[in-house]
């Protein structure tokens, strides 16, 4: 073999494991899930909506039964994504439906609301006694930004219970809303903090260890 | 006896056996090997899925640990079957004739089942490096991630994931980086045999090695593990299904390291030529035999605590969940009591290497041999004593933490001894700068930095502020990879012109050398301050004012990643674009090894050699060659028999 | 072949080294050692900085003696600068042997040197700021010790203060010139409390309390880091504490332990380890310890007793 043709035959098969390479972290990369962006869903400097639910049950995908969130996008449809663009400095208003029953909380703490004013169900609250009622489904939370709501849970053995996203209105749910104002620029970790990740030793594994069911990030853009 | 030792061996070989058993071996390669490993593969899966699906556990997360750990084993064993490691013992399992496999076979040998220690060593270098370069690319997304202490470039998910399968492929890939590849290669050449005591087994160490490497791999499918390579549970019992790639990986590539293990020191005692004795065994062997005590004692430990991973983690046991009886400290002793040992898996083949090269070029004997080789014994003792220094903070008896504290110091004492070879070596020297001995004083550099931070991490106080920082992670790539990464680079420009018969391109080898060793240091040197400055290793986030160090880090691992491109270029290059024939012994060293003729001949020596002087008389006037080829006709192998001075194994090497 | 007993060489890297030590090691003590991490505001931070800066004073000759010798060997002992001819140097082996056992005996005086100091070092300001376990061996003088819980879970820190009614919060506030004991537990997997400016560092480990002690002596903010990975959150996992002054921080524990009066009720009672629902979502983590919190015996060593923290105190 002349060396000529060795140097093409090396450079082809260079030229394939770089596109290996290269597909692959591309393949990683999409696993993540998309980033729904509100920012230009309203003029600058106005309040921005932010509609959310949680099911007990996604309902597709590779994994049908884990419990996960949903974010409306701008356009008004259902996004199994937690990662939303969203404006620095603007106040968000979020709209939160709880469609997953609760119970008693592992730690306590998280039952008491910090740094928002929330509603539920219309009725200002600033602690939830997780032992009562239906207890706390999970939480919505911003460590950074020193915010926590707990999410009462709904009744699981109601008969119009959710088991599959999307959810409709005309199911079983709470409606928590409260308002906040984003930092500047930079991503804020948000995430749920009741163990809800079933079947998982301490209900810490599957939804709760993977992005894009019951954590992600407020991606605040300049 | 004599007729024994001296047996003409041209065309004696293995190939001139007749083909016993089914005869399967010539018709296996590594394509059987993929076919029969995915229908093992997909074997296990279904009866997992069989026996596993009605568990609680997977009901609720729809995860099935059961079907993945047997589909992964069944695999492996697949790979192991297709390949045709297993003929042997099922042959003689039905009472079948055993089967010996081709040697020839141009460069397919190398894709199959060979029986050659020279064939096994270059499938374990072309292995290492695979699993090195995986690694490689996989430490450069890292840096991509860490570019900015808040934009995130992988997400925290992926990025656990990506740190978690750098850290295990490149510590399976470093215990086996020297050991694999030039241990094979090199011990029977230098200690005078024609094989390894067990070639059998050598080779089935290989094919284990590279099922692990697939294993690993497909935790990323699987979302990967969040635990990093050290495991932890309980987290690594919540962990999702790549964390059973992880436990079936460790525990497939731990049964060849102590595979290999039992192999290179039954080699190293039984099969020396005549005339061989401990005092002229060559430094490296020295390393390798301190290493293979290590493969043989420590490694089983963890085997045994991936078992126990794998049954918390399928049959619900719970030997590392508190809440049901078990301790999450067992998993941390375990570990550490096979992970401290490991760590000097990976540092004593590359102090024996160095010990090899430095006196071919200053042209003088090695200094203090005895010391040198009296300094890895001690390591390789002190290393099983040392393990709880990990854990200082961890909440054990703190009664105990002096005790380690002063063990690990002591460690220092006979890592002492590798400098004082070194530098003594060094002494008014004749230096040649050739690629193999600038490797060799960069191993020197980059280990000092290495072996005094470990001081720094030994003392509990400053351990409270350093333990689990990127100072720990600068630290051990230090050692490792500026001392394991860079005396095995220094090792193959010393002797793949043995192993392959070509040249490799000076110039080409001088700019890895220099690219590699200035842009390591750009790369790790910050990265101890920044762990100084408080950053925790495996995080994705970190304070804003570390954003300059850690950029610059990022930047320098770029080229540093970057130089290994040189390397493959100067690699392929040489060997096969533009080859130039290797002179038989181009360094102009008395290794045995250099002895033989290039390319080294299926049977390595056509008589055993008898030793009859000490392996580093460089630059003694009349210094007598290092051993008599001439078979029995010569005076000096009937002195060695008289004498008796080491060779009872070679007597038996066939 | 002759082997001059003096060399010039020998001479020349001595002189390099000694000088180079001199001038190296004074200025790194004195100059650069004050602003080593992590920083002196409490007395285990404090001591690590020395610790650190010690260790790096007795390793600095070390590496310069390596680095000037190599650095000396690869200029003037190359072969380019060497005729072909000159005879090999070749060691006698009683001076060989000789510097083998002195370079044995320097290095093990130096490590013996360095074990020492760095036990003093540890068992002197009582555990160095280190987890101890839940049987700390060394503890701190001081008859007044204010005890903090800390109890890592997926992935968020909280705070139980027992001397105020057991409250949990997500906030750190610790009051200045008091001594500190850290109970660190976890409700899941391992974590570790990484308090980098105050010299704290402890596993988080389920079911196990793992005491560390400081002293605090400066106001100010510090960084809390999770140390063990634990999970994706991991490197999220961080918050700030404060170190405040004592009528301050008095101020904020009672005002905050009324504020969370009606959460603090449902809390299970305070103990030092507590046993979470390893299954899954539902369920409380429950108190765990056979001798319930007593305010007074608090470790088994009995010189150390806790009482009630207050400004009267101070």
């Amino acid at each position: 073999m002349k060396r000529g043709a060795r140097i093409g035959i090396f450079a082809m098969l260079l030229g394939i494991a770089t596109a290996l390479v290269i597909m692959t972290s591309m393949a990683f990369l999409r696993s993540e899930p998309i980033t729904v962006d509100y920012t230009t869903a309203q003029p600058k400097g106005q309040p921005v909506h932010l509609t959310l639910q949680t099911v007990s049950a996604i309902g597709f995908g590779d994994n049908p039964n884990w419990v996960s969130y949903l974010a409306e996008s701008p356009q008004g449809k259902w996004v199994h994504s937690t990662l939303w663009d969203l404006p620095a400095h603007t106040t968000i208003d979020v709209t939160l439906y709880q469609y997953d029953s609760g119970g008693p909380l592992r730690n306590q703490e998280r039952g008491v609301v910090q740094g928002v004013k929330p509603t539920l169900n219309g009725k200002l609250f600033s602690l939830i006694d997780s032992y009562k009622g239906n207890g706390v489904g999970h939480t919505f939370s911003i460590p950074r930004l020193g915010i926590n709501v707990p999410l009462a849970g709904v009744n699981g053995n109601a008969k119009n219970f959710c088991n599959a996203a999307p959810c409709p209105l005309s199911d079983a749910h709470n409606t928590i809303k409260f308002s906040f104002t984003t930092p500047g620029p930079g991503q804020y970790r948000w995430q749920c903090f009741v163990p809800c990740g079933l079947g998982y030793l301490y209900g810490n594994g599957g939804p709760m260890s993977t992005l894009g069911y019951m954590g992600g990030f407020l991606k605040v853009v300049a | 006896m004599a007729s024994t030792i001296d047996t003409p061996i041209a065309g004696r070989h293995v190939s001139t056996r007749p083909a016993g058993g089914l005869g399967l071996n010539r018709y296996q390669n590594v394509f059987t090997a993929f076919v029969v490993a995915a229908g093992g593969y997909l074997l296990g899966h279904y009866i997992g899925n069989v026996i596993g699906s009605g568990y609680v556990s997977v009901q609720g997360g729809g995860q099935n640990d059961v079907a993945i750990v047997l589909a992964l084993t069944f695999g492996a064993l697949g790979w192991l079957l297709g390949i045709g490691a297993l003929n042997y013992p099922l042959a003689k399992l039905v009472g079948a004739s055993p089967e010996y496999p081709p040697t020839e076979g141009g460069w397919m040998r190398y894709f199959r089942f060979s029986l050659d220690h020279k064939v096994v060593g270059m499938q374990y270098v072309i292995a290492t490096l695979l699993f090195l370069f995986t690694g490689g690319l996989l430490a450069m997304a890292i840096r991509t991630e860490l570019l900015n202490p808040t934009i995130h470039v992988l997400g925290p998910g992926t990025y656990i994931a990506v740190v978690g399968e750098h850290g295990t492929i490149m510590m399976m890939m470093a215990s086996s980086l020297v050991i694999g590849p030039l241990g094979n290669w090199l011990v029977p050449l230098m200690i005078g045999s024609r094989r390894m005591a067990f070639p059998r087994v050598e080779a089935f160490s290989l094919w284990l090695f590279t099922a692990g490497y697939m294993v690993i791999l497909t935790a990323l499918p699987m979302g990967g593990f969040p635990t990093g390579w050290t495991g932890y549970a309980p987290l690594q019992t919540q962990a999702g299904g790549g964390m059973d790639s992880y436990l079936v990986g460790f525990a497939i590539i731990g049964t060849g390291m102590v595979l290999a293990g039992f192999n290179l020191a039954a080699t190293i005692v039984t099969c020396r030529a005549p005339g061989m004795t401990w005092g002229r065994l060559p430094i490296f062997v020295w390393s390798v035999l301190a290493t293979a005590a290590l493969l043989v004692f420590a490694t089983p430990t963890l085997i045994c605590a991936g078992l126990f991973g794998i049954l918390d983690r399928t049959a619900q046991t719970a030997f590392y969940v508190n809440e049901h009886g078990g301790s999450s400290f067992l998993w941390e002793n375990l570990f550490w009591f096979f992970g401290h040992p490991e760590v000097y898996i990976m540092a004593l083949p590359g102090f024996g290497m160095v010990g090899e090269m430095l006196p071919v070029f200053t042209g003088k004997q090695l200094f203090g041999y005895k010391v040198g080789a009296a300094g890895m014994i001690g390591v390789a003792l002190l290393s099983f004593f040392v393990w709880q220094h990990h854990l200082f903070q961890s909440g054990i008896n703190p009664d105990m933490r002096p005790l380690f504290m002063l063990t690990t110091e002591l460690i220092s004492i006979p890592t002492g001894f590798i400098f004082l070879v070194g530098l003594g070596t060094l002494w008014k020297a004749r230096m040649r700068m050739e690629p193999p001995m600038l490797f060799c004083l960069a191993l020197y550099f980059n280990f000092l930095i290495g072996g005094i931070t470990g001081v720094f991490l030994s003392d509990v106080p400053v351990n409270v502020t350093v333990h689990g920082s990127f100072f720990v992670l600068a630290h051990f790539h230090y050692t490792i990879m500026g001392g394991l990464v860079f005396a095995f680079f220094g090792g193959l420009y010393y002797w793949l012109p043995k192993m392959t018969g070509k040249t490799l391109n000076r110039k080409l080898s001088l700019a890895h050398f220099w690219v590699m060793f200035i842009f390591f240091n750009l790369t790790f040197f910050p990265l101890l301050i920044v762990g100084l400055l408080g950053q925790p290793r495996r995080v994705f986030e970190y304070a804003q004012r570390l954003q300059p160090l850690n950029d610059f880090a990022s930047v320098s691992a770029y080229i540093l990643g970057a130089s290994f491109l040189i390397f493959i270029a100067n690699f392929v290059w040489s060997i096969w674009i533009d080859p130039k024939p290797a002179p038989t012994n181009p360094w102009g060293s008395r290794g045995l090894e250099w002895q033989v003729p290039t390319p080294v001949p299926a049977y390595n020596f056509e008589h055993i050699p008898v030793i009859v002087s000490d392996p580093y008389l460089y630059g003694v006037p009349d210094a007598p060659p290092v051993a008599d080829f001439g078979g029995a006709s010569s005076p000096a192998y009937a002195a060695a028999l008289a004498g008796d001075t080491a060779g009872d194994g070679a007597a038996r090497s066939e | 072949m002759s082997t001059p007993r003096r060399s010039n060489d020998l001479r020349t890297m001595v002189t390099i080294w000694l000088i180079l030590s001199a001038v190296l090691d004074p200025v790194y003590f004195w100059v650069i050692g004050p602003h080593m991490p992590p920083g002196t505001m409490t007395d285990s931070a404090a001591g690590q900085q020395f610790d650190i800066n010690v260790l790096v004073v007795t390793a600095l000759p070390v590496v310069l003696a390596v680095w000037v010798y190599m650095a000396y060997a690869v200029i003037n002992w190359r072969a380019s600068k060497i005729p072909a001819d000159t005879p090999v140097f070749v060691a006698d082996p009683k001076r060989a042997t000789r510097i083998q056992v002195a370079w044995i005996l320097v290095t093990a005086v130096t490590v013996m040197w360095a074990f020492g100091f760095g036990v003093y070092e540890l068992v002197v300001p009582a555990g160095a700021g280190g987890g101890e376990g839940p049987n700390p061996v060394w503890t701190p003088t001081s008859k007044n010790i204010l005890p903090i819980q800390v109890i890592g879970q997926q992935w968020l820190w909280t705070y139980r203060y027992p001397t105020f009614g057991g409250f949990e919060t997500t906030q750190l506030m610790i009051p200045n010139n008091t001594e500190i004991a850290f109970h660190v537990t976890s409700l899941d997997v391992i974590h570790d409390f990484w308090a980098y400016q105050l010299g704290v560092k402890a596993d988080a480990n389920p079911q196990e309390d793992n005491v560390a002690f400081t002293h605090t002596a400066q106001v100010g903010r510090f960084t809390v880091r999770c140390d063990e990975l634990c999970g994706i959150w991991h490197g999220a996992m961080y918050d700030y504490g404060h170190i405040v002054p004592k009528a301050t921080f008095y101020k904020w524990a009672t005002s905050t332990e009324a504020k969370l009066a009606s959460q603090t009720k449902l809390l299970p009672p305070f103990a030092w380890i507590y046993t979470p629902d390893a299954n899954g979502a539902d369920g409380g983590y429950y108190p765990n310890n056979v001798v319930p919190y007593n305010k007074t015996e608090l470790y088994s060593s009995q010189h150390v007793r806790i009482t009630q923290y207050g400004a009267k105190n101070s």
